[in-house]
């Protein structure tokens, strides 16, 4: 074992809990590196009187848990069902961490050549970034309303870290954003080696010392990472998935620095800025400087009789032919993938002048439609949520039917909301909620959008 | 309890076959359920094909081609169609290695037994189609053991599987052309009902009944749960 080898090892298996299938090296020379205790086995499956734990997933949900007979040792063993498409874990193979000599990260004097400017607003949330990384603060969140540019908020505080040699990973909840981020941040780092790493990605090493990744691929890791990022900690999988938040706190070093995006934090955390335990710094503005549009509500007393047939509100097409600027598209978000099945084609029969399409989760093409809707090939598209945070269109006015639906909470509301007015070319756009009942969800998302309008300065 | 495939609680409606404790448990949910397509109605009386013909064009092939017209195999009955779901769910309990995933199918497979094959006299034996030693130690377990152990008659592991390429990575052309890859550990003189997962072009399932017959085998019939 030279030098050069050992180092190529820690650069790539430092900072992992991987099972034997995904350590790339042949039987003698692991053997060699267990003996040397480079690689030190961990139990998979830890059982208490009580629960049984997965130390891949932290999965401690019964039902999640199968038996099996071994084949190779013929006992009966447990394994874990959460993590099954990661490889199977059972107690009789454990998980091998690298215990050998620490991986020493280049350290990047000025890695960024990226040449755009900050805004005001933006710099003062870079900074706290930025210090948060200097002085190792634990944790910090960044509370940027829907079209702060939080991404570019980011570059002088990943900047930061690379001079100092630390490793970062950038977490965000699906794998399209990953996609997204990538060659943008690429272009802000023209020199340094960024990985991607999602399901069915092409890079499945992680040897980089800056990696984009999902949520759920950080369960392969363990104080891996100096900083890690986490993009929409707000979002769906990650608060309602208790294994993903396992993975995060276990990704990071024990000294290192989390720091989570946001535009609508949830009550955990909102209490926690709320009783100062939790440091956060809130950027108010728009990138282009315009207050958020704050929703209109319509009242449709017919709404449950006309989605129950499809058919769109008369309030709705009211409001649709008499809008201030037909120029612009149109975005249509409905509770579920039958009614923006349905109602697209009722929409098609009315309104002949308007190209319609749908768009939903289970949609193979969904890419596709949303690039189209974004080069303005189509007028109006209907969706379901998943088009509510993560993606921009120039010039849309939005509208939700049936607001008052259980799947619209508050956050999801303010994230609609946010897809308005993103372009400093049209910075106002117009938002609707119609609906048969206002709920809790619309009252707070209003008045949570004022109140961040009222921080921005604006009365 | 859970749906073994969606992990969504099963909340059974109370009536007096569930207030019976004796009644098989759920193992999935009303809308997993749904998925799952039983097979019925006109088939292929050889494989189990939907089909409106009596024999289907693929076991009119057989018949014609495999050794001078002598089929080994009687006939196979499949108990699900083979759809988007299904291969998603074989593929976890089969490549992934979600053992009790298989314990979703049971109660269906045995059913259909009972149906098809309960004229065989009770000295039957249920040969599961082997994996080779190499896919063995690579899976941990063989999933068509578990379908043939939960029959009601002796399960007679007596095939043995020499190491090749995985079946399901191949073309069609290659699967029919390929090697006979079983040899017979043990011979059986009784009939036998070999047990698989998947019946796609049939031609495991004959390579295992030819070498069965050789070695004097009277009858060999076939019972898998997935006509691919």
């Amino acid at each position: 074992m030279d030098q050069a080898e050992t180092k190529e090892w820690s650069r790539r298996y430092a900072g992992k809990r991987l099972l034997r299938s995904e350590i790339l090296l042949d039987d003698p020379l692991f053997q060699q590196l267990i003996n040397t205790s480079y690689f030190t086995p961990v139990p998979s499956i830890v059982r208490n009187y009580f629960q049984t734990q997965c130390q891949r997933c932290g999965n401690q949900k019964r039902s999640l848990f199968g038996s099996i007979p071994c084949y190779s040792c013929g006992n009966v063993h447990v394994y874990c069902r959460k993590c099954i498409d990661m490889g199977r874990v059972m107690t009789c193979t454990p998980l091998y961490e690298w215990t050998g000599p620490e991986m020493d990260w280049p350290h990047h004097s000025n890695a960024c050549t990226w040449s755009g400017e900050l805004t005001e607003p933006q710099r003062k949330g870079a900074d706290c970034i930025v210090q948060a990384i200097q002085h190792r603060e634990k944790e910090l969140l960044v509370w940027a309303v829907c079209g702060a540019g939080k991404t570019e908020m980011l570059i002088p505080g990943i900047t930061e870290a690379l001079r100092h040699g630390q490793r970062i990973c950038l977490a965000t909840p699906r794998a399209d954003v990953v996609q997204e981020l990538l060659p943008r941040l690429q272009q802000a780092f023209a020199k340094l080696e960024i990985q991607a790493l999602y399901g069915g990605s092409r890079d499945r090493e992680a040897t980089a010392q800056f990696i984009i990744a999902t949520t759920h691929q950080m369960m392969r890791f363990k104080h891996a990472f100096d900083t890690v990022i986490i993009d929409e900690v707000d979002a769906f999988p990650y608060t309602n998935d208790p294994s993903l938040p396992f993975a995060a706190r276990r990704a990071i070093k024990p000294e290192g620095t989390t720091i989570y995006l946001t535009a609508t934090p949830r009550q955990q955390h909102q209490m926690q800025i709320a009783s100062k335990k939790l440091p956060h710094v809130f950027v108010p503005l728009r990138f282009h400087g315009h207050p958020l549009p704050v929703p209109e509500y319509r009242m449709c007393y017919t709404m449950k009789k006309d989605l129950a047939t499809y058919r769109p509100p008369k309030a709705f097409l009211k409001w649709y032919h008499r809008r201030k600027h037909p120029e612009r598209q149109l975005l249509l978000f409905v509770p579920s993938i039958r009614l923006a099945e349905g109602l697209s084609e009722q929409l098609s029969d009315i309104l002949h002048d308007c190209v319609i399409q749908a768009v939903h989760a289970s949609d193979k093409g969904r890419e596709q439609k949303v690039q189209q809707f974004r080069n303005r090939e189509f007028d109006l598209l209907v969706t379901t949520t998943i088009l509510e945070r993560g993606v921009t269109f120039p010039a849309v006015d939005v509208a939700v039917l049936a607001a008052n639906h259980t799947v619209f909470d508050e956050a999801a509301l303010v994230q609609i909301a946010g897809r308005a007015g993103r372009s400093p070319n049209d910075p106002e756009g117009e938002v609707l909620f119609f609906h048969d009942g206002k709920t809790e969800a619309m009252g707070a998302a209003v008045r949570s959008i004022k109140r961040m309008n009222k921080r921005g300065g604006f009365r | 309890m859970n749906c073994l495939w969606c992990d969504e609680a099963i909340i059974p409606s109370i009536t007096w076959k569930t207030i019976v404790p004796l009644t098989e448990p759920m193992y999935l949910c009303p809308a997993c359920t749904k998925e799952l397509t039983v097979l019925q109605g006109g088939r292929c009386r050889k494989c189990s094909r939907m089909s409106r013909k009596d024999l289907c064009v693929d076991c009119e092939r057989w018949q014609s081609n495999w050794s001078n017209g002598r089929d080994p195999l009687e006939w196979n009955i499949s108990v699900f169609q083979y759809n988007d779901w299904m291969q998603e769910v074989i593929s976890r309990w089969k490549y992934r290695g979600d053992y009790c995933l298989g314990k979703a199918f049971l109660p269906e497979y045995q059913r259909v037994f009972r149906q098809h094959f309960s004229f065989l006299p009770s000295n039957t034996a249920i040969v599961p189609i082997p994996l080779s030693e190499e896919r063995l130690r690579e899976r941990g377990f063989n999933q068509a053991e578990l379908l043939a152990d939960c029959l009601p008659r002796q399960t007679d592991q007596v095939l043995k599987r020499i190491h090749g390429e995985k079946q399901s990575k191949k073309t069609r052309l290659e699967r029919l052309t390929g090697k006979n890859p079983f040899k017979v550990t043990q011979t059986v003189n009784n009939p036998v009902v070999l047990a698989d997962d998947i019946y796609t072009t049939g031609t495991t399932l004959r390579h295992a009944a030819s070498v069965l017959k050789q070695n004097g085998c009277p009858k060999i019939y076939a019972l898998t749960l997935v006509r691919g």
